[in-house]
């Protein structure tokens, strides 16, 4: 499976992102790859299933095959847990 | 010290405690300062920082009170750093979550993938809330720099 971590520029916020993110994935035993992206490259995919974005950015990433996930505290596990796990078990 | 990689990253003069910013687009722009001044990036990059949140707006508000403000690699970047603002006064982003902001991390990359440790050292470091009361109630820059 495959995730996208979207950002304005895809280099700070969506790594981190993806890091939190691949620790709560294999916490939940879920094998994805999570890549970092911008908002460009995020709005031209059409191959990831899950995009994971702020409250913010996914206003602007509506019309994507992909489901959309938003977190709002990054650097809260639990958050990520709740949502991913709501989302892909 | 257990973070070596940021402590190199924040250079001499890239931590400042106790700001006054006006609005969010100064507090953005205080902490590019830091990176100019700690010789990281051209003040072109504030500039583009700034740009950042006019276009995508505070999305970079990534926990209760802390934004991680940047802008993308580019020829304004002379090497890849961080700096940290703390606020006297919080201030508004406009993130419905995480407001107000007290503490503005500025980041500069030279390009998409070297610094990946870098940041997982800082998240590391903020996913700790004692370490993050530390930062936020820090006095002084010292009381910071022990942190890393």
């Amino acid at each position: 499976m495959k995730i996208i971590a979207v950002c304005g520029m895809g280099i700070g916020t969506s790594v981190l992102l993806k890091m939190n993110a691949e620790k709560v994935l294999s916490q939940l035993g879920i094998d994805a790859t999570v890549e970092a992206t911008d908002m460009k490259t995020a709005r031209e995919s059409r191959d990831a299933q899950v995009i994971l974005t702020t409250p913010d950015l996914a206003q602007l990433l509506t019309g994507l095959p992909s489901e959309v996930i938003t977190i709002e505290h990054f650097f809260d596990l639990e958050e990520l847990t709740k949502k991913l796990s709501a989302s892909l078990l | 010290m257990a973070f070596t990689k940021l402590a190199e990253a924040f250079g001499e003069d890239a931590i400042r405690v106790l700001a006054v910013a006006l609005d969010r687009e100064h507090a953005v722009a205080l902490s590019g300062d830091l990176l100019v001044a700690s010789g990281r990036v051209t003040p072109e990059y504030v500039d583009q920082m700034v740009e950042v949140l006019d276009t995508h707006g505070p999305y970079f508000v990534i926990s209760p009170g802390i934004a991680l403000a940047h802008a993308k690699p580019s020829e304004t970047v002379i090497s890849t750093g961080l700096s940290l603002v703390t606020l006297a006064e919080p201030v508004v982003f406009g993130n419905a979550a995480n407001d107000p902001v007290r503490l503005v991390i500025g980041f500069c990359a030279v390009d998409h993938d070297s610094h990946i440790e870098l940041l997982a050292e800082l998240s590391n470091l903020l996913s700790d809330v004692q370490t993050v009361n530390s930062l936020l109630n820090a006095v002084d820059t010292e009381h910071i720099r022990e942190l890393f």
